[in-house]
């Protein structure tokens, strides 16, 4: 496991390096809004990220509450963990693409109000977890939250949509984007979807070494 | 015991304590009025922005009302270890929580045509000829925010930090609703069918399905000890 971390740690930081090149350097600039637009070969593959480490989330909530196995718990907690950390790169990024674009850092359009539900959700999540002294029970506690909050972003996202929208289409919809953007962006996509495994691998790695130590000093 | 029976039992017990104490409906009543009435200071003294700002203005109400009475429901249960007894009751656990839910609701309703009224009385809307298409929205909004809120309730009221960690669990998971129900709410003050914009109305009932379900689900996993 912990070989095939650091495999994936060096693989992340390869991938990231080659997408950031073609990203920056090869690919073309954007025919309407030139050099400004390639913050988005971080700013897209960091939400499509997030929302994977969520779905995680879900899925190792459900399974902790089945199984009761603390594996499942702390594949969810990392999960999370890790799911905020790039919802926060895509709030600040967006935040520092909309100023060029839409000339203001933050503006309450359904995108950028829906990422914000998300990350206030999933913090909560976390907080919760650390207010609960009980691993077993804080797991139960945030398992609950992580498939509740899961469900609650679909709802949300609906219903910002229909409040109102000035962000662009989806970048990943049929035809939005032209074919010389879409390979640097997919290359940026694997490489934020290795360093995600690897940081998970990592957290989860972190959190049983917690666990075992705690056992020794209050069984010792 | 099936689990309806226990849902009797707690709207029985629960109901019971209600009126007998008033304690629940009294200081929420008291509560809602203080909140009209800085609401009115806070918004100016036009009618106009008075009517534009009324829909989101009742619905922040009914949440923020809505927040001490879903805390209430197993704060209560606190007292003299309740909470225990509760949780070795036999059958399904689910039915405690469709207790909760069921009494929360009828506890949020009544607040919430107190706050009508007074919003009426108050800020000059008149209430009469639209409370037909009000009453729907606040029915379907308070069930996915009771559904929600009961479960919350129940995780929190253990916790050394239930004040503030109760709100900010809850409140972000209520976005969809507050926009949903205070939409609606505009449309049923200014006169128009609620139909006109039916895909609210779908949304809410979905949220109240979705979440009703999820929290009779996921309830024993919160009482488990």
């Amino acid at each position: 496991m912990d070989r095939l971390a650091r495999i994936l740690g060096v693989g992340a930081g390869v991938l990231l390096a080659i997408g950031l090149w073609m990203g920056l350097v090869q690919a073309p600039p954007d025919a309407v809004q030139g050099d400004v637009q390639r913050i988005m070969y971080i700013h897209v593959p960091s939400i499509l990220t997030a929302y994977l480490a969520f779905t995680v989330v879900l899925v190792a909530s459900i399974a902790y509450l089945l199984r009761g196995s603390r594996g499942w718990d702390r594949l969810a907690h990392a999960s999370a963990e890790v799911g905020v950390v790039f919802t926060g790169i895509t709030l600040a990024t967006g935040s520092i693409w909309g100023k060029p674009t839409w000339g203001v850092w933050w503006t309450w359009d359904a995108r950028l109000t829906g990422t914000a539900v998300l990350f206030l959700i999933y913090v909560g999540y976390l907080m919760l977890r650390s207010v609960v002294d009980d691993r077993d029970r804080a797991g139960r506690y945030a398992a609950v939250v992580g498939i509740l909050g899961f469900f609650d972003i679909i709802f949300t996202h609906m219903a910002v949509k229909w409040f109102r929208t000035l962000h662009q289409a989806s970048t990943l919809e049929k035809g939005a984007i032209d074919p010389a953007l879409y390979l640097p962006l997919m290359v940026n996509l694997g490489a934020f979807v290795t360093l995600y495994i690897y940081f998970l691998l990592r957290r989860v790695r972190l959190g049983t070494l917690e666990e075992a130590v705690e056992a020794e000093v209050l069984g010792g | 015991m099936s689990f309806l029976a226990l849902t009797g039992q707690i709207l029985r017990k629960d109901f019971r304590i209600e009126v007998r104490s008033r304690e629940g409906v009294n200081t929420l009543l008291f509560f809602s009025t203080l909140l009209v009435f800085l609401f009115r200071f806070a918004i100016g003294s036009t009618e106009t922005q008075v009517r534009e700002a009324a829909p989101g203005l009742l619905w922040l109400a009914f949440i923020l009302t809505g927040l001490w009475g879903m805390a209430r429901t197993f704060q209560v249960e606190r007292e003299n270890d309740c909470l225990e007894f509760l949780r070795l009751a036999p059958g399904d656990l689910g039915g405690l929580y469709l207790g909760k839910l069921i009494v929360g609701c009828c506890l949020m309703w009544a607040t919430e045509l107190a706050i009508l009224a007074m919003f009426g009385l108050f800020f000059h809307l008149d209430m009469w000829p639209v409370i037909g298409s009000l009453i729907p929205v606040l029915i379907l909004g308070t069930v996915g925010f009771v559904a929600i809120g009961t479960l919350f309730a129940a995780i929190t009221a253990n916790l050394k930090a239930r004040e503030v960690m109760l709100p900010l669990l809850l409140f972000p998971l209520m976005v969809p609703i507050l926009l949903a129900a205070s939409r609606l709410t505009d449309l049923g003050l200014a006169g128009d069918s609620l139909w006109a914009e039916a895909h609210w109305l779908r949304l809410l009932i979905g949220f109240d399905v979705v979440f009703v379900v999820l929290g009779y689900l996921t309830f024993p996993f919160v009482m488990e000890d």
